[in-house]
């Protein structure tokens, strides 16, 4: 290595001009070997452990493996069943139904409590981390818990509660109509401390000029809200739409260890899809026919992506 | 954000009248202890015997540690805990090293390809791991991983989400750093290891924190990949004890209090820092 | 085949050079991790080897959620174990795999098997031939709650014979509070235990009708007696309010915590009820109906021998399965795991009959049907909707069972 070699601050794009031609040409040939040392091992990985299995998940979906047998060549079949199958639709519903209600009320009441948050001065990284800890437990231990609260009294703490004041007893998860919004509740409580932080990011980053030119033009403060506040947040809102979205996509933990007894019931009234790929892949040992319902899943979540982010663009 | 800044911040609303801050701010407290009801329920219930569970006062009666003791003794919960340690600081140290690194060569080396790689890796943030279960357990059971801690880690040594936040945070470091020290005649790999990482500590950090938590919590994938009760994690542990206990409620929040217990102190111990890095991957990422 | 290949590789740890004799016959036998059933296979391999100083067995062993997998993988590599543990409920897709090979019949002959082992072994036939025989099976009975029954003013050494006994006994059990929720339980309802079976194999049946046909592959509860059976168990919660499905979570935790006074359960829950100090319990043979009629579910794990076996390794793997089916083989199994012995002469004896835990489950055996499940998981889970159908949804008996056989019927023919 030429330790004399000259560098221009014209490295701007971070290529080294160096003197003389061959002086330039051995560093290009040295940082593109750097370049591909770095990469050797990621670019390995990613191709083994992502898109590998991406194509294989493709190719499984359209064969009949069961584990047992030789994977055998189906073409659609397993589309067709699941298209057929009342009960995908049921988990097709059911799925959407933890993303429409969960994303706008979770992201209602997280930016609610981040805006109200922001102008509280006294304790306020206490009341902070009140809001934060739910986010930092692990959702398998603490749907126990929630499972817990949900019992029939005597041993339920909410009914407990509403028997004390004179209420009817609830059967939340015992309920075809409560048990979905039951779960649901407890992927809120857990997110909403992460939302609220990034609320409060993209709030802070709000420079102060835009308040005070508003106030001087006489805006109140729901104008504010409404003109500056609201529209300067787009960003960090499509930021937390999109990840709330996926997330309950993808609700899995919670279901699975609150109806340990009847996975996804009562009447599947809970379950979502991955709960079901669960099923039919590890309990029922129904490969392709998983790999089907995960293709699926992918497209959903493509689907909802780049719905979003439309929908959201084009709103302005 | 120091305490300077803060109020700096707040300042714009100091026109504020009194009595609405103080009823926003009683409103918000009120909704913080709700929010940690479960987990206050959790430890008292926790601390109960079990003719006391039924009892559902917040305050135990007959406080004992003894339901701790029984899990701690008479079930695979060391070996739970210890092997998500292990899984979540291993793949943490990986993350922090290649995703920085791969972030890194993304975003100061100009060469062929570099476009494609990075809309390579970007594009596997739009593939749910959901639809890599299958393929990753069919590629375990043949090259022996299942029930293996390799096997619990592998699919998340490297993510997409680590490289494209670090590449971020590696664009707004000036390429004068690294220039000085190619003057100094130091190897690439040094330069990035001495000089540009430290330049990005905070997202490190950030990074860490995330990827912590995440394989700390994780579930889906090491309750499918793992067989034996010797190589759970704490979360699959925890789950199938639960069934197991037959449930025993006073059991079940002492486990679900263990697996709590650690990152609650931890964020104690570095709210500030903690609070920081999920802004700081929030707003960048 | 390059997967069986690799999975031989995979497999190939367990094939250690045998240090044995030059001359002696290593076999290799199959079973997943229960720390008690290993105690007791080594116990017999110990027997069985100072009786054949020829041949050597090794005990390899799987946990429970990875054997299934293990047995199919090693038999694509060619390398299955000489004797296994299998479910009854595997034996379909064990046998259209390939992965048994019938008993001989000089070595079992059918009419021995017939006449001395319990007749739900016919689980194991196939064709004409059997595919392998339990050392030991498991059944239901009626666990009792006797301090709650001595509250109540029941007679705890005698607890219901019939299914009306049973209500009645469970209506002076159960209390509630003035808003109607329920405090103490009289009978635990839980489909997703064991309540499934005792739905299909005994109260279909002793409302007069039929669960499957012989061979299993029709669903033939959709009648009148199977919405009269539905209505029984769904009136327990509905008329009679003395059970509820979720109460305590589960049945099993509402009886261990002392909160109902009789549940349904397994052999297998005995373990974890023996732990219970608040109050003593006690079993009794499931109730009988108006008529008398008795019947039971039972359960069990075989023991096979591996489809590629022959020669001197095939005589050894025979003498081995005869060993662990003998009644010696039952006395160690009963006393080490505590399961009951798959031979009549072995369990019925006397002493057995007499014991007041074991007796009331060997009772059982005699009236016992054993279900062909092709997926069991999802056949329980049609079983558990159909209760909840009628319970949440307020369907009727006729309608809820009706379309729970054609679930399950549909769940059977895409299995074959």
């Amino acid at each position: 290595m030429p330790s004399t070699v000259q560098t221009s601050k014209g490295a701007a794009q971070g290529r080294p001009e160096g003197g003389g031609f061959t002086d330039r040409f051995s560093m290009r040939t040295k940082r593109l070997f750097w370049v591909w040392t770095f990469l050797a091992l990621p670019v390995l990985f990613y191709s083994v452990i992502r898109f590998y299995p991406t194509i294989d998940a493709f190719r499984l979906s359209l064969t009949d493996w069961n584990l047992m047998n030789k994977p055998k060549f189906i073409g659609f079949e397993n589309y067709a069943k699941l298209f057929s199958d009342p009960k995908f639709w049921q988990v097709f519903r059911n799925t959407f139904a933890y993303l429409i209600l969960g994303t706008p009320i979770s992201l209602l009441i997280s930016f609610t409590v981040a805006f109200a948050l922001d102008r509280i001065r006294f304790g306020h990284s206490f009341i902070r981390a009140l809001y934060f800890l739910p986010f930092l437990t692990t959702a398998a231990a603490m749907a126990w818990v929630w499972r817990w609260f949900y019992q029939p009294a005597p041993i339920g703490v909410i009914n407990d509660l509403l028997s004390s004041f004179g209420l009817m007893q609830q059967p939340f998860l015992r309920s075809t109509s409560q048990a979905l919004p039951s779960i649901m509740v407890t992927a809120i409580w857990a997110g909403l401390g992460f939302q609220i932080i990034i609320f409060m990011a993209g709030l802070r980053a709000i420079p102060s000029t835009f308040y005070e030119a508003a106030r001087i033009d006489g805006l109140g403060e729901w104008a504010i809200l409404k003109k500056i506040t609201l529209p300067l947040l787009k960003p960090t809102t499509i930021f937390l739409v999109v990840m709330s979205s996926i997330g309950f996509l993808r609700i899995f933990d919670q279901v699975y260890n609150m109806t340990t007894n009847d996975p996804g019931g009562p009447l599947g009234s809970t379950k979502p899809l991955v709960l079901m790929i669960y099923q039919s892949a590890f309990s029922s040992y129904q490969m392709g026919y998983a790999a089907a319902q995960t293709v699926v899943l992918f497209l959903i979540l493509l689907a909802i992506s780049l719905l979003q982010l439309w929908i959201l663009r084009d709103k302005k | 954000m120091t305490d300077t800044d803060r109020q700096e911040a707040l300042s714009r609303y100091r026109i504020k009248i009194q009595p609405g801050r103080i009823l926003i701010w009683t409103l918000l407290f009120i909704g913080g202890i709700v929010m940690i009801t479960p987990l206050l329920f959790m430890f008292s219930t926790s601390l109960k015997p079990a003719s006391d569970v039924y009892d559902l006062r917040l305050i135990p009666a007959h406080p004992t540690l003894s339901n701790y003791v029984a899990v701690l003794t008479s079930t695979g919960f060391v070996r739970w805990f210890f092997n998500s340690m292990l899984v979540a600081v291993s793949v943490t140290c990986s993350n922090v090293f290649f995703d920085s690194l791969v972030g890194y060569t993304l975003a100061k080396f100009r060469f062929r390809g570099r476009r494609f790689i990075f809309l390579a890796i970007l594009s596997t943030l739009m593939i749910p791991t959901e639809m890599l279960v299958i393929p990753w357990y069919l590629m375990s059971a043949n090259f022996g991983w299942l029930d293996t801690y390799w096997g619990i880690m592998f699919p998340g040594m490297m993510t997409g989400f680590g490289t494209f936040l670090m590449r971020q945070f590696f664009e707004g470091v000036p390429d004068d750093f690294m220039e000085a020290a190619r003057v100094d005649g130091m190897n690439e790999f040094v330069i990035w290891w001495k000089i540009a990482m430290p330049l990005v500590a905070p997202a490190l950090s950030a990074l860490a924190i995330f990827t912590f938590l995440g394989n700390w919590t994780a579930f889906f994938w090491p309750l499918i990949v793992t067989t034996s009760s010797e190589l759970y994690t704490l979360p699959v542990g925890l789950s199938s004890f639960a069934v197991e206990a037959a449930i025993q409620w006073e059991m079940i929040m002492t486990g679900a209090a263990l697996a709590t217990i650690p990152t609650l102190l931890v964020f104690l111990l570095f709210q500030r820092y903690i609070v920081r890095g999920v802004m700081l991957a929030g707003v960048k990422g | 085949m390059k997967k069986a290949l690799l999975l031989a590789g995979l497999l190939s740890g367990f094939s250690l050079p045998a240090f044995t004799a030059a001359q002696a016959v290593e076999i290799e036998y199959w079973q997943y991790i229960y720390e008690t059933r290993v105690n007791a296979m080594d116990q017999l391999i110990k027997n069985f080897e100072a009786a054949n100083p020829d041949i050597t067995v090794k005990q390899v062993t799987f946990p429970y959620a990875d054997y299934q997998t293990r047995i199919v993988a090693a038999n694509m590599a060619g390398k299955g174990p000489d004797v296994m543990q299998l479910f009854y409920g595997w034996l379909d897709k064990f046998v259209a795999g390939g992965l048994l090979q019938p008993l001989g019949k000089e070595a079992f002959p059918h009419d021995k098997i017939e006449a001395d082992f319990f007749p739900i072994v016919t689980a194991m036939q196939r064709d004409g031939e059997y595919y392998g025989l339990p050392t030991a099976v498991r059944s239901l009975a009626l666990f009792y709650n006797k301090k709650l029954f001595a509250d109540s003013g029941l007679d705890p050494a005698n607890p219901p014979k019939t299914l009306d006994e049973l209500v009645a006994a469970s209506k002076v059990i159960a209390k509630h509070d003035d808003a109607g929720n329920m405090l103490t339980e009289g009978m635990t309802m839980d489909m997703s235990g064991q309540d499934h079976h005792w739905w299909r194999e005994v109260l279909v049946r002793q409302f007069g009708g039929e669960p499957y046909t012989d061979d299993y592959r029709t669903v033939k509860y959709d009648s009148e007696a199977g919405a009269k059976a539905l209505s029984f168990y769904t009136d327990l919660q509905l008329k009679e309010k003395v059970g509820q499905i979720g109460f305590m979570d589960e049945g099993q935790a509402a009886f261990r915590a002392g909160k109902a006074g009789m549940t349904i359960d397994g052999t297998f829950r005995l373990g974890s009820f023996k732990q219970i100090k608040d109050f003593e319990w006690g079993v009794a043979e499931l109730p009988a109906n108006a008529d008398g009629y008795q019947s039971n579910y039972s359960s069990y794990f075989a023991n096979g021998i591996g489809a590629k076996v022959k020669g001197e390794k095939l005589e050894a793997a025979e003498k081995f399965l005869a060993y662990v089916t003998s009644p010696e083989a039952m006395k160690i199994w009963l006393d080490v795991v505590g399961e009951l012995p798959a031979k009549r002469e072995v369990a019925l004896t006397d002493e057995n009959t007499a014991n007041p835990i074991y007796g009331p489950f060997l009772k059982g055996l005699a009236d016992a049907h054993t279900t062909l499940f092709v997926d069991e998981a999802a056949q329980r889970q049609t079983a558990m909707d159909m209760a909840n159908r009628v319970l949440i949804n307020g369907q009727t008996p006729e309608e809820s069972v009706a379309e729970a056989a054609k679930q399950e019927q549909k769940i059977i023919d895409d299995a074959m």
